[in-house]
């Protein structure tokens, strides 16, 4: 057991600095050369100043701007605090926190058409969604052509710019992303 | 359930239907120390290990090589505990977080030696860049490694004749993580970060956007990380929300390649097993039946998730369980994600347990109190796996009669006590604690929701726990309490099993294999044989935690369904 240990001690001393150190440097120098943009974090700028990151949703509450899921990351959107609500689909604290989505939804959406788009009353399970779904963006289109004074044919077409659609066809779901949208909508006002 | 889902689902397995074979050829040539295609690169980093750790190369006894897994265990551990209780003191902390509470780092320190990966912590605020890398990113491919050993030890025992060893616990050691481990991290780490998985040090960036919404971007050595974290069936994310963050799971190329990555090791296992015992039909049943429990599982929670809740149904908004799921990836697909994850020992949950449908937790459950053999952790899968098939030939001979036979070795007395005892101690690792918590002020504490739906928040944490799974109806809040309990479940559900299981390898091993079959044999490659272990797995299961889950997730489907 002895002989065991000392190279148990000896083995986990290499690990760290091998695969804990050695590896991950490596790792980061090589994905800085080929995927600079990605492994500095996506991050997007406007007016010279870094905004936000691609892969990382915001919170937006102005009615000129589209509006992403809810969140229960922090008090909203924080990235250093991660999560989703974590409630039961019995919970009564689900069921009525949706219930007072729906009707805030609709408050701010009143010349909306179609049904309620489920993503928009329903919160995401990092907190940090950067997407939405096709229709709830629609949804969202009439509030913002109001708010900006545009036609709803004008923003309908800017969001169709910004679908991207499933992965091969099949994988995942046709989204929007709400930064890259809404930095769309501000360059097309200027 | 959506055609789109069943497209992803097939997706899914004929990919690594395609890599099975050729990496478990791979694994094949690794573990019998045959060149490869990377000898001439890691043979000169290998022979500086062997002597750096002073490993010498005498095969070793069933005690010895045990003895080699607990070891490392405790180095680990060690390792691990002591740097998250000075990370402030350490280097690379840009976000000056202080050190982990002492059972905090306790329960941590087990939990990634274990390949559990349970986290009662939030990554992205509570652990230093230099603790993601040198403390969690080392553990993640020893603890896998670990587990590899273990699998190819005891397929060993079934390929040898009258060996009073198992092979050199930390030749296997340091093979299985140069020769395997390490080559595949590196190329998932560039796949990851092409498709956005951050790779820096930078600390957090804070930006404003148009409305004034402040924000802090998180950054750290994320691919890197990711990687292993998802091959070795580890699971612990390097952020809170694990596998549902963008930052771990920015595409819905990633999640695919995700899934695929948490599948690949434990099924090109089968086909090793297969190629080591020279009938590589046996390898494809263990695939198979493995394949079969795995699709079960994703088509029923597929349907649950699309279905949808109808208490909201009921507040006239229809559609698919939205809540605690990405837009990317998505309800539809989220049954296929929770299947994988569960049965293939990886905490890495791509949306919010907690929120699940109780009959998608019902999954989840069922997959990790089979003990993690549906392709399963890391070698550990396998291992589970093959006790499975030596207790199916057990009942199988005393139904009809005969000798009860596996691969030419006899399965008496000793082998089905060691088989029943690795079986009864993960059992006992779930349900004693599990009935502890529900009695216990301290157990009931941190509920994060009330009703039967709390009962299945406490019997997930043991059974993911023991299972070494580490995913968690996340609502349960940590204390004291819980932080020793899983940490205990952790380790029988480890350590026990594995000691039991290189108990039945040592047996196994000793015996002269008959080569010759006769009329009498039992045979372990056909479909009836492949139908009676999937009985065997789901009956063992099922009269085990049937009545936890009834008094959680199905008593909740049923209050559910009232709406």
């Amino acid at each position: 057991m002895k002989k065991h240990l000392v190279t148990a001690a000896l083995f986990t001393v290499f690990s760290v600095i091998a695969l804990g150190i050695v590896y991950p440097l490596v790792m980061t120098g090589i994905s800085m050369l080929v995927f600079p943009a990605q492994a500095n974090g996506s991050l997007v700028t406007a007016n010279g100043k870094v905004v936000g990151s691609r892969i990382i949703g915001q919170q937006w509450t102005k009615p000129q701007y589209f509006h992403g899921r809810l969140s229960a990351a922090g008090k909203g959107y924080d990235p250093t605090s991660t999560g989703g609500t974590n409630l039961a689909p019995t919970s009564k604290k689900l069921i009525d926190a949706t219930k007072a989505a729906v009707v805030a939804l609709k408050k701010e959406n009143p010349d909306a058409r179609g049904p309620v788009p489920m993503d928009l009353v329903t919160s995401s399970a990092s907190g940090i969604d950067p997407d939405i779904s096709v229709e709830a963006a629609y949804y969202q289109v009439p509030r913002i052509a109001k708010a900006r004074g545009l036609s709803s044919a004008a923003v309908y077409t800017l969001v169709d710019h910004h679908v991207q659609g499933r992965t091969l066809g099949f994988l995942g779901e046709p989204r929007v992303n709400v930064l890259e949208l809404n930095l769309s909508l501000d360059a097309a006002r200027s | 359930m959506p055609a789109l889902s069943w497209i992803n689902l097939l997706a899914v397995l004929g990919v690594l239907l395609l890599l099975t074979k050729p990496l478990g050829g791979y694994i094949e040539r690794v573990f019998g120390g045959q060149r490869t295609l990377l000898s001439p690169l890691l043979e000169p980093v290998e022979r500086v290990v062997y002597r750096l750790c002073r490993v010498s190369s005498a095969e070793m006894s069933w005690s010895g090589y045990a003895l080699g897994a607990l070891a490392v265990g405790a180095a680990s551990v060690s390792a691990l505990y002591v740097i998250l209780r000075v990370q402030q003191w350490l280097p690379l902390n840009p976000q000056h977080f202080t050190n982990l509470a002492p059972d905090v780092a306790f329960n941590t320190a087990i939990s990634f030696a274990t390949t559990t990966n349970w986290q009662v912590y939030s990554g992205e605020n509570a652990l230093s860049y230099l603790s993601q890398m040198a403390g969690i990113v080392p553990q993640m491919f020893v603890a896998s490694a670990v587990g590899l050993a273990l699998g190819i030890a005891f397929i060993r025992a079934l390929a040898r004749s009258e060996s009073g060893t198992l092979g050199n616990f930390w030749v296997d050691l340091i093979r299985g993580m140069l020769y395997l481990m390490l080559p595949l991290s590196v190329i998932g780490t560039l796949l990851y970060a092409s498709q956005g998985v951050p790779q820096n040090f930078h600390a957090y960036a804070d930006v404003l956007n148009a409305e004034g919404f402040k924000q802090a971007i998180t950054g750290g050595p994320m691919a890197s990380e990711t990687i292993i974290e998802l091959l070795g069936g580890n699971g612990g994310g390097f952020v809170g929300a694990n596998a549902a963050s963008p930052n771990e799971n920015p595409t819905a190329l990633c999640n695919f390649l995700e899934l695929l990555t948490m599948l690949l090791i434990p099924a090109a296992l089968t086909n090793t097993f297969g190629r080591m015992v020279k009938d590589v039909r046996q390898g494809w049943l263990l695939f198979a039946a493995m394949a079969v429990l795995l699709v079960g599982g994703a088509v029923v929670g597929q349907i649950a998730e699309s279905h949808g809740n109808p208490a909201i149904a009921a507040l006239g908004v229809h559609g698919p369980n939205w809540e605690g799921k990405e837009a990317r990836f998505g309800p539809d697909s989220a049954g296929l994600s929770v299947a994988v994850a569960t049965a293939t020992g990886n905490g890495a949950a791509n949306a919010t347990y907690d929120s699940l449908m109780p009959l998608a937790d019902l999954v989840a459950l069922a997959n990790m109190q089979t003990s993690e053999v549906i392709f399963g952790g890391v070698g550990s899968g396998l291992y589970g796996m093959l006790i499975y098939a030596i207790l199916t030939v057990f009942i199988a001979g005393l139904m009809v009669g005969r000798t009860p036979e596996y691969l030419g070795k006899k399965i008496a007395r000793r082998e089905v006590q060691f088989a029943m005892l690795a079986v009864l101690a993960f059992a006992l690792a779930v349900l004693v604690p599990a009935a502890i918590a529900s009695v216990s002020r301290d157990g009931r504490a941190v509920l994060g929701n009330g009703g039967p739906h709390g009962f299945s928040e406490i019997v997930y944490a043991f059974t993911s726990t023991a299972a070494n799974n580490g995913s968690a109806m996340a609502g349960l809040g940590s204390n004291l309490f819980y932080n020793l309990m899983t940490a205990g479940a952790m380790f029988v559900g480890r350590f026990a099993v594995a000691i039991a299981t290189m108990a039945l390898a040592g047996s196994l091993a000793a015996q002269s294999k008959s080569v010759r079959l006769s009329r009498g044999t039992f045979r372990t490659d056909t479909v009836m044989f492949g139908a009676l272990l999937l009985g065997v797995v789901v009956i063992v299961g099922a009269l085990t935690f049937l009545p936890a889950d009834l008094l959680g997730p199905i008593v909740e489907q049923a209050i559910n369904a009232r709406h």
